[in-house]
């Protein structure tokens, strides 16, 4: 009996197996008909892309403005590519791209190069936000503020200060030992280039041996945690857990304390305006795009990913 | 029941069609395998190929000098990283293996009925918890605990991260070590309880030895876990490029500085290829480590 019963058994399981086959198979085959057959029925035509490629920075800002506009303006569709200020500079020198994001202005050479190859015209610059890093310790760190100079030695390969006690900060409240725990970002964030740039400088490496967080939260929670780190991320992910410090240009001079105030008054020094560049007068989708973002509602996006958002008018 | 041979010779065309087809399917399912790890190599491979070329072999392996986006002078120097991914695989194995083996010897021969199958089920529930929330752990519920239980200035290090490793690879070596004293014939066991061994003689002079093989297998999959693993290391080791002085230093693994760096480079660039180099290190890796625990697996059906 048993035979008999098992058999029917492994019959019906390769009979499932095959129609499982064919269904996989059969849908396969539909679905790649169905785009093909009706383009965009949906939106009753087609979507009109605008190509926004460059600032790393500015990514995942681009990406959010992207997103939430793509409800304000369903007939539009944003596709948003990092690689960098100088890939979105190529891209629309090239004419790849309707907006170029830089998180810096347009080079002289540039300029140049953008007015040989379209003759007659400008690279047109929009101010979008500001983006302005804090220095974090831990909430029981004594210390209150720092130069650029002091992160340098901190930040920079073979820089001189690795002790808190060298920074004169002593009997930090939990904390073991003297060594100053750095903490850093992946080595291809927009926040690290930047933070690189400005604190280390262009021709200097910075240190190895800093712990190397894959997010900008990640930083704060992990300075939260550990009472002998410093680290630097975006103004906006500050949390009770950790403190700014107030930075100062040179030891000695006036340090700043990092708000939208100071940002905006260019009196903070690790903070910079981003720009979205289009090539001569935008065409009136992206026209209207811009005009969004620099608009109220584009403008909250931008504080709530943690950017300094423009001053009202 | 008499007409039952009559019925098996007597088969149906649909019968034979259909037997040589789940034939085929099952073939097609065997080969897969080689085909996908092959694939895998051969497309990894190619992706960094092109800067084989341009890469110094020496420096690409020992020097610790990490600075892939540079703007001055780019160098990938992956030493620090080989040194860190070893350095935590080494560490997690010195406490997993004891656990991991005395967990094994504990299930298959001193516990029984209930207590042997409750344990097995949560050992392999051990198995079942995904690396992000190791990682997870290790990032939020132990940083704290190491700080203030070594004094340590940072929680998130290599100590952490083995901790971590351990924990995910005991659940391979006890269940392939527990199957390699199973396989033990009960005559061993028999001849030398009648001797009149004790149980713990009996563990350690007749069964360790008689099943080294396979508890060694049990060993080198757990290794090869280890270096595999990604995101808990991600989360827990620290993520720092450096030649680790104490095991209470952060450490950056292989895996780790894929995870972390691959996303954001622009394709097809130095940086990029070099991350699939050390794709291929890493799989070099693992395939040594695993090709190594098959032949000794092979060697115990030898016996």
């Amino acid at each position: 009996m048993t035979k008999k019963a098992t058999k029917p058994v492994i019959y019906l399981g390769a009979l499932t197996t095959l129609a499982i086959a064919l269904l996989l198979t059969g849908c396969g085959s539909k679905n790649e008909s169905t785009p093909g057959s009706a383009p965009g029925a949906a939106t009753g035509g087609k979507k009109q892309p605008i190509a926004n490629i460059g600032s790393d920075t500015m990514v995942n800002l681009a990406i959010a403005w992207a997103d939430a506009y793509s409800q304000v303006e369903p007939a539009v569709s944003v596709e948003v590519n990092g690689g960098g200020s100088g890939q979105g500079v190529a891209a629309l020198i090239n004419g790849s791209c309707d907006i170029a994001n830089c998180s810096r202005k347009f080079e002289e050479k540039e300029i140049a190069d953008f007015k040989a190859k379209h003759p007659g015209k400008d690279p047109k610059e929009f101010m979008v936000g500001y983006d302005a890093l804090s220095v974090f310790v831990h909430k029981d760190n004594p210390l209150e503020e720092i130069s650029i100079d002091e992160l340098q030695q901190l930040y920079m390969k073979d820089g001189k200060i690795a002790k808190w006690s060298e920074l004169g900060v002593k009997n930090i409240p939990g904390a073991k030992g003297d060594e100053v725990i750095l903490v850093s970002r992946q080595n291809n964030s927009g926040t690290y280039h930047y933070f690189r740039e400005i604190i280390v400088g262009k021709k200097n490496e910075m240190r190895l041996g800093t712990v190397d967080m894959n997010g900008s939260k990640d930083v704060v929670d992990l300075i939260s945690k550990t009472p002998n780190a410093i680290g630097y991320s975006g103004m906006g992910y500050a949390t009770q857990q950790v403190k700014h410090l107030r930075v100062s240009k040179k030891k000695g001079e006036k340090a700043v304390e990092p708000s939208i105030a100071t940002t905006l008054d260019k009196s903070y020094p690790i903070a910079r305006p981003m720009f979205m560049y289009t090539a001569g007068d935008p065409a009136p989708q992206v026209k209207k795009y811009l005009d969004w973002i620099i608009g109220a509602a584009g403008q909250k996006i931008v504080e709530e990913t943690g950017y300094i958002p423009l001053p009202k008018q | 029941m008499l007409a039952e041979p009559h019925r098996r010779v007597k088969r149906r065309p649909f019968e034979l069609v259909s037997e040589k087809l789940i034939e085929a399917l099952i073939c097609v399912c065997g080969f897969s395998a080689i085909i996908f790890v092959f694939s895998i190599f051969f497309f990894v491979l190619r992706e960094g190929a092109p800067f084989l070329s341009r890469l110094q072999m020496g420096e690409f392996l020992f020097s610790t000098e990490w600075f892939p986006t540079s703007q001055t002078q780019p160098k990938f120097g992956v030493g620090a990283l080989v040194v860190g991914t070893l350095s935590v695989t080494i560490l997690a194995m010195i406490i997993a293996v004891p656990f991991g083996l005395g967990a094994a010897v504990f299930v298959s021969e001193f516990c029984a009925g209930k207590a042997k199958e409750t344990l097995k089920v949560v050992i392999e529930l051990l198995a079942a918890i995904p690396s992000v929330v190791w990682g997870f752990i290790g990032l939020t519920v132990m940083s704290p605990i190491v700080i203030n239980t070594f004094h340590v200035p940072i929680g998130i290090n290599m100590f952490n991260g083995a901790i971590l490793l351990a924990l995910m690879s005991v659940p391979i070596m006890v269940s392939i070590g527990e199957d390699a004293l199973k396989a033990v014939p009960d005559s061993y066991r028999e001849a030398a309880l009648a001797l009149g061994a004790t149980k713990w003689q009996l563990v350690y002079r007749v069964l360790l030895p008689a099943a080294k093989n396979g508890l060694l297998a049990a060993v080198l999959l757990g290794v090869g876990r280890a270096i595999g693993e990604t995101m808990a290391v991600l989360m827990a080791t620290g993520h720092s490029v450096r030649i680790p002085k104490t095991i209470f230093d952060p450490v950056r693994t292989l895996t780790a500085t894929i995870a972390a760096e691959l996303g954001e480079t622009s394709k097809g660039s130095d940086h990029y290829q070099v991350l699939f180099l050390i794709g291929v290190l890493l799989f070099t890796i693992t395939f040594v480590v695993n090709l190594s625990a098959d032949l000794v697996i092979k060697g115990i059906r030898k016996k």
